[in-house]
């Protein structure tokens, strides 16, 4: 078992009980809750007569089911706009802090709590989203859990876990120019599989995600959870300190001296033990794209899809279902594969750093024709922030479109879909079949910069040349 | 609330790795505020594309209580609009080699036990249900085994969650509540919880 690890300080700072069952009961510091998962927890609640327990320690938004071209309400769809009346409601009778379209806060869950300076180091978060795993970025301890436990949460603070193994995942080096974030965990799901972190946190740690911005951090700790762990954090530095300082919900004044204090207390000890430990050379990874229907399925930009022969016995079966399905051959080089649709956002990629770096290879370059690229700012701040530095004239310039902030086509709950067959070049975090509204619609993952540059050339290219 | 010991039924295979959640329950079914109408709607756009032939519509399946997977079953989003969708159809049990975590915990909430079982007995159990869909399955949490006529194998599942089905506590809502003075004394303890009073 591991031993002294941030993992293990946050979890034991958190423990209230061990119930009979041998489980932990956890307390949870920061409940985050959005309109797709919340309803029927609040039903729960209702139906057996509880109250939400620490009203203040749950934070609102809207933003699977939000259109993105007008978001007058009612909303053109009437389910959307009952989940929304819904979530509206929930949140008035319960006394929670709603970020609804329009405060100014509104955005991706993941997006806006730490925007908030909601997500800080050394907290315990949950939230009904797999992708919660991003605040780790911040060094807090934060999983994806379902509907029945969200219900937990609202009506306890806590939930019934068992506690996970914790690998240390271990990057150094400069990563290569053209090289990403995203780019770094695709290669690390490539490597390790996607259930190679059942059962485990992993710890972000060396060299790269020291240098790395807080953004580029939640983009890694985001998709942890398409690795198979269920949580990825990194350790606070000062990286996180300076990120966190004078945002909204962060300590001020003689706390926020004390917080650093106790922050840096929560560290992962120099000789702390790991039930595993993975060591990678940034130099190594390339440009990386999906070709398949996981998402640990990819490749470097320049290499081809594998044959069935370069593949284990595990992962064959697979590899096959994903030919047919993409319509892709054995051999094929990826680059090149042309494309139908572009989308930048999501909450892997959808912050202000994202949409600056497409934004660099889409200026003064125009959209291929034929086409379709969009561009969804992941918060209302992001979206403003973006606007006031002129990003969206340069998008629109290229022949982008320019919404309005929501998860968009990452799952396709809102108008924004793949017809038909269509293959995108997505910047979210999920290519599986029918992932972005079309039963057969195609996904090929990539960063923010590599999906602009297909934009622009209309298939799948190697960013750097574009640089 | 129910212990959960042994349940039989017969069962229906669902041949493939890595199927995910959207697969389960495509997103756009989960527009609603209910569970209700999802039984319906599982696995929609594979059966669509089967057209009759996905296991989920084929008639020598109907009424199965147990589902037999294979690995890294209902892997990807959280919702658990998946297993209730699974369950709603009329699945009270899963055999699978492997289980993704955040479905797995949803399942437990649910009182819907998931066991997980070698390759080669998930495969042999497939096989036997398929030449003969009328057999009736058994998964005993108390011996940890699944049985079929005469195949007996072991199963596997973590002391936490199979004590919590034996003993009828997989549904921890009440026994969580009933710790509020420990859970208030935990928080007290924690420097952040009174920090974020000061947001404005
Ligand atoms: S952007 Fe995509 S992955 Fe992120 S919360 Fe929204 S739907 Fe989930």
């Amino acid at each position: 078992m591991s031993k002294g690890t941030l993992f293990d300080k946050v979890w034991d700072l958190h423990t209230v009980n061990t119930l009979p069952s041998g489980q932990t009961q956890l307390f949870i510091g920061l409940h985050l809750i959005h309109e797709v998962t919340s309803p029927q927890a609040f039903s729960m609640l209702r139906d057996r007569g509880l109250k939400v327990l620490f009203p203040d320690r749950t934070i609102a938004t809207v933003d699977h089911i939000v259109p993105t071209i007008s978001q007058t309400r009612p909303f053109v769809d009437p389910m959307a706009e009952e989940m929304m009346q819904e979530l509206e409601k929930n949140c008035k009778e319960n006394n929670i802090r709603f970020y609804n379209i329009g405060s100014g806060g509104q955005g991706i869950v993941h997006v806006i709590a730490p925007e908030q300076g909601l997500t800080q180091p050394g907290m315990t978060i949950a939230c009904g989203d797999s992708h919660t795993s991003t605040h780790g970025a911040f060094g807090a301890i934060a999983f994806g859990i379902g509907t029945s436990q969200v219900r937990d949460v609202l009506a306890s603070q806590t939930l019934a876990l068992a506690k996970l193994n914790v690998r240390k995942i271990e990057v150094n080096g400069t990563l290569p120019t053209g090289v990403y974030a995203k780019d770094v965990i695709l290669h690390i799901i490539r490597t390790l599989g996607v259930t190679g972190g059942v059962g485990y946190a992993y710890e972000f740690a060396g060299t790269t995600f020291e240098q790395m911005s807080m953004e580029e951090r939640m983009t890694v700790c985001n998709m942890a959870i398409e690795g198979g762990a269920r949580c990825g954090y990194v350790n606070p530095d000062r990286v996180t300190y300076d990120y966190l300082k004078d945002r909204n919900f962060a300590p001020k004044g003689p706390e926020w001296d004390r917080a650093i204090d106790w922050w840096n207390s929560l560290r992962s000890n120099a000789d702390a033990q790991y039930d595993d430990i993975v060591v990678f050379d940034a130099a190594d990874i390339p440009p990386t794209v999906t070709w398949g229907i996981t998402p640990g399925q990819g490749i470097g930009v320049n290499q081809t899809v594998p044959t069935p022969e370069e593949l284990s016995d595990q992962d064959r079966a697979l590899a096959q279902e994903a030919y047919s399905y993409m319509n892709l051959q054995p051999g094929q080089p990826i680059q090149g594969t042309a494309i139908d649709v572009c989308f930048i956002g999501s909450c892997t990629n959808g912050r202000i750093s994202d949409l600056r770096e497409a934004a660099k290879i889409a200026k003064g370059r125009f959209v291929a024709e034929g086409i379709k690229a969009f561009v969804v700012p992941g918060s209302e701040q992001v979206k403003q922030q973006a606007e006031a530095e002129g990003l969206n004239e340069i998008f629109e310039a290229a022949g982008f479109e320019w919404r309005e902030p929501g998860c968009s086509m990452c799952l396709a709950m809102n108008p924004d879909k793949l017809v038909g067959n269509q293959i995108s070049a997505s910047s979210s975090n999920r290519n599986f079949k029918g992932r972005q509204g079309s039963a057969s619609g195609r996904t090929l993952l990539m960063s923010p910069a590599m999906v602009a540059a297909a934009a622009i050339t209309g298939q799948v290219t190697d960013v750097r040349a574009l640089l | 609330m129910s212990q959960i010991q042994t349940l039989s039924g017969r069962a229906v295979p669902l041949i493939g790795n890595d199927i995910d959640t959207d697969r389960i329950i495509p997103a756009r079914f989960l527009k609603c505020v209910t569970f209700d109408g999802l039984g319906a709607q599982v696995f929609a756009d594979d059966r669509d594309q089967m057209q009759g032939q996905h296991p989920f519509d084929q008639s020598q399946y109907q009424g199965a209580t147990v589902l037999v997977a294979n690995r890294n079953f209902g892997c990807g989003s959280s919702r658990e609009h998946a297993p209730q969708a699974i369950s709603k159809w009329g699945i009270r049990a899963i055999v699978s080699e492997s289980f993704a975590e955040i479905f797995f915990g949803n399942c437990v909430a649910m009182g819907i036990p998931c066991v997980t079982a070698d390759p080669a007995v998930v495969t042999e159990l497939q096989q036997r249900i398929a030449a003969n869909p009328q057999v009736s399955v058994t998964v005993d949490l108390e011996a940890m085994q699944v049985r079929v006529n005469d195949f007996v194998a072991p199963v596997q599942m973590g002391a936490g969650p199979r004590s919590m089905f034996l003993s009828g506590t997989w549904d921890a809502c009440g026994q969580l509540v009933a710790q509020a003075d420990r859970i208030r004394q935990t928080a007290a303890n924690l420097p952040y919880v009174s920090w974020s009073q000061a947001a404005s």
